[in-house]
């Protein structure tokens, strides 16, 4: 599921070039821009993304490294 | 006055909510550095995104979008939502759960630790601390901007230097104690609150400036009806014929202007008769002040009263630009006209706008409440110094060109956003967290967010481009794109609304600049004192005592940089972004690449400052805004270069050992 919610960023990554729009001066609803319209749409799609990611991706392990493990002094090398 | 109460009153909750967190404070380092990691989701999102969204997303974005159009929402804001959760995925979880683990506070003690290197701090240290203090430097001498052109007229005599308003460097000053004051006390507890206050103030200020405005304006459809008329190619990426066609005609009429100026005033060969001004005048529609010699020009031209060489016709372009005059002038200048594309090339005076339209307006400047005529009212209010800079700059210098959003450049932004891996006082945020799960809101609701914040904005920066008033338009070519929020704000609101939004602009500056300050002293306690100094040898009082110390100084440095005035600052923003942006390999393989090594870290960063530092100088350390290199944004190179040569030194250099290994990465 992780590899999914990776491939729907790259998907979002693409539409985000929005090349067919660039000469676009159309109006929706009579006053929002169509390129700002779009864009506006890519933020939404990239909170339902990350929506999902929780959902589905979510590396509940950390959670459980973490509380396994009490912080510890950091260590010094070399 | 009434903004100037308004900001009092805001500055002075904020300092109650700083000392009222204070109260909470513990007594220990990790609880002034890291609110022993108490911040639950709530918290942490509006921190996190008020510490990312600077003065920029209130200012920058309403102002960028009136220079570039609505195009600059994909570009900074759209890319940003992707990015920045990405990063709060990627890398803010699991640096969480190796910080929470293994007790760190700052970035540098976890690549000490992955690395096996303890110089790699003496590396990093010097790099970040050198990324940040520009990053600080923006909110400070913003802050002071805007308080200075928010509170013009405010007083009766004093400060007439400022246009009677509080002096830029007095509203920094404010500003940096005020948020001093609550970092000191309230440490990353203090901050995180007044973060999510802060963040609360603009985000809500920001739609109700939204809705005032586009009322104003006759509505929604109206203001973006008036764009498409006037000014169709700032609703898209592309130039709209009519916009060139426009341009053309102004740039030729400038150039006249320019020749005009030159035969009169610098070769003196030509001086028109008063029949001849009179003509002039008649046959022109003046349409904004100082619009004689412009009459002249043209009629001097139709007729064709004088005549200049290639050689002086170039001259004439640069003077009338106040643009610095090459030494010797190069040998084309005699048989080549230059383009306004070669006229750009040359820099700008500086401060030659403010000397000139001081002398030429001198007898209209005073104060901006007080009647330039006592007896006649209808001849209007004095000029304040700043609108005799900007009649100076639209009456003198060359129209703008317009030009297109290049599709590499909007692809190559992209990179920019990366920054916040790298961000040391993002990194400091993220380990407050209570739990892992804490991120979730934040990862989610960061692009909504920044879109409920960039488009209104952006938006009402495209508006102010064609809006009007009393038929006039509200902003003359060549206004600062950085006060036309504030601007129209003022013009088109009540004194109080004015003051509140100003409220909710010093709110997005300074819920950056408090985890930065904080930051900036956690790192030098943590990775200089108490690393170099021995833990042992440090009560965690004095550590704490140590941290304020250095925070102070810091606000020390950063306000005395500020007094400097070095103006290319805000240029130097997207430079600042870049440079954190060349170190994201270095991070992201950290966490992810188990073959990283030191030799392969220290490659990685020092090929990010190499070529940083190549491109900052390539670009006229950042007298050239548009600055790209192969057609992208610079920062892609840096990043791709960084990512190579930590990839080969790496390979071919000691892995780390098994019990680095084991401890980052105990599954395996």
């Amino acid at each position: 599921m992780r590899y999914a919610i990776y491939g729907l960023v790259v998907v979002l990554i693409v539409l985000h070039q929005d090349n067919w729009l660039w000469d676009d001066t159309r109006l929706i609803f009579g006053f929002m821009p169509i390129t700002l319209l779009y864009q506006a749409g890519i933020s939404i799609g990239a909170a339902i993304v990350w929506f999902l990611a929780t959902k589905f991706a979510w590396p509940h392990h950390l959670e459980e490294i973490a509380q396994d493990s009490p912080a510890q002094e950091t260590g010094e090398s070399e | 006055m009434t903004q100037l109460v308004i900001i009092g009153i805001y500055l002075g909750m904020l300092l109650c909510l700083g000392l009222f967190s204070s109260r909470l404070f513990k007594g220990t380092s990790k609880d002034y550095m890291l609110a022993s990691h108490s911040i639950g989701p709530f918290l942490l999102l509006m921190s996190i995104f008020g510490t990312t969204m600077t003065a920029f997303a209130l200012v920058g974005s309403s102002g960028e979008a009136y220079k570039e159009g609505v195009g600059v929402y994909g570009m900074l804001a759209s890319s940003s939502g992707i990015i920045h959760s990405l990063c709060f995925f990627l890398l803010g979880i699991k640096l969480w759960s190796w910080g929470h683990k293994h007790g760190y506070t700052t970035q540098i003690q976890f690549f000490r630790d992955r690395l096996e290197s303890d110089r790699i701090g003496i590396i990093l240290f010097p790099v970040l601390v050198g990324l940040v203090i520009p990053y600080l430097l923006i909110g400070v001498m913003a802050s002071g901007v805007v308080i200075s052109s928010i509170t013009e007229g405010a007083f009766e005599s004093s400060f007439a230097a400022y246009d009677y308003g509080i002096p830029p460097w007095l509203g920094s000053l404010v500003i940096s104690m005020v948020v001093l004051i609550y970092v000191f006390f309230g440490g990353m507890r203090g901050t995180a609150w007044a973060n999510t206050f802060q963040t609360i103030v603009f985000m809500i200020l920001g739609v109700v400036t939204f809705v005032v405005i586009s009322n104003k304006l006759g509505g929604l459809e109206a203001a973006s009806n008036a764009v498409l008329e006037k000014n169709p190619s700032k609703l898209m990426r592309d130039v709209a014929p009519s916009d060139i066609e426009r341009y053309a005609k102004s740039y030729k009429s400038w150039e006249l202007m320019a020749k005009y100026n030159y035969a009169t005033r610098i070769a003196k060969t030509l001086t028109l008769t008063p029949d001849q001004k009179a003509e002039a005048y008649k046959a022109f529609k003046p349409r904004m002040p100082n619009w004689q010699t412009k009459a002249e020009s043209l009629f001097a031209a139709k007729n064709k009263l004088y005549d200049l060489t290639n050689e002086e016709t170039n001259k004439a372009l640069l003077k009338q630009d106040d643009r610095v005059m090459p030494d010797p002038f190069p040998e084309n200048w005699k048989t080549e006209l230059m383009t306004h594309h070669d006229l750009k090339e040359y820099p700008r005076k500086s401060n030659a706008e403010k000397e000139k339209a001081l002398l030429i307006f001198a007898g209209k400047i005073g104060h901006p409440e007080k009647d330039f005529d006592p007896n006649d009212p209808s001849k209007g209010k004095k000029w304040t110094i700043k609108k005799a800079i900007g009649v100076y700059r639209a009456s003198n210098w060359a129209p703008d060109a317009p030009h297109p959003m290049s599709k590499l450049v909007f692809l190559t932004y992209f990179f920019v956003p990366l920054s916040v891996g790298m961000f040391p006082h993002l990194f400091q945020h993220w380990l407050t967290a209570r739990s892992a799960a804490t991120f979730k809101l934040p990862v989610v609701a960061h692009p909504l967010f920044i879109m409920i914040v960039w488009v209104p904005c952006v938006l009402v920066g495209v508006w102010a481009t064609s809006a009007t008033l009393n038929g006039i338009p509200m902003f003359p070519p060549h206004f600062p794109a950085n006060a036309v929020l504030a601007a129209m704000v003022k013009k088109m609101t009540s004194p109080v609304l004015a003051g509140f939004l100003t409220a909710g602009i010093l709110a997005a500056i300074m819920s950056s600049l408090d985890s930065q300050f904080l930051c900036l002293g956690t790192m030098f306690t943590e990775d200089i004192v108490v690393h170099y100094g021995g833990k042992d040898r440090f009560t965690d009082q004095q550590v704490v005592l140590m941290a304020r110390l250095f925070i102070i100084l810091i606000v020390a440095i950063t306000y005395g940089f500020s007094l400097l005035e070095p103006r290319r600052v805000f240029t130097l923003g997207v430079w600042c972004f870049s440079g954190f942006s060349s170190l994201f390999p270095i991070i992201f393989a950290a966490v992810y690449w188990k073959k990283l090594t030191k030799a392969g870290a220290y490659a990685g960063i020092l090929v990010a400052i190499g070529s940083w530092l190549y491109l900052f100088r390539e670009a006229g350390y950042a007298l050239k805004p548009n600055y790209t290199f192969l057609g992208m944004m610079p920062v892609a190179t840096m990043v791709v270069c960084s990512a190579v040569a930590m990839i080969l030194v790496s390979l071919i250099t000691k892995p780390p050992s098994k019990e680095t290994m084991a401890r980052f990465y105990p599954e395996d």
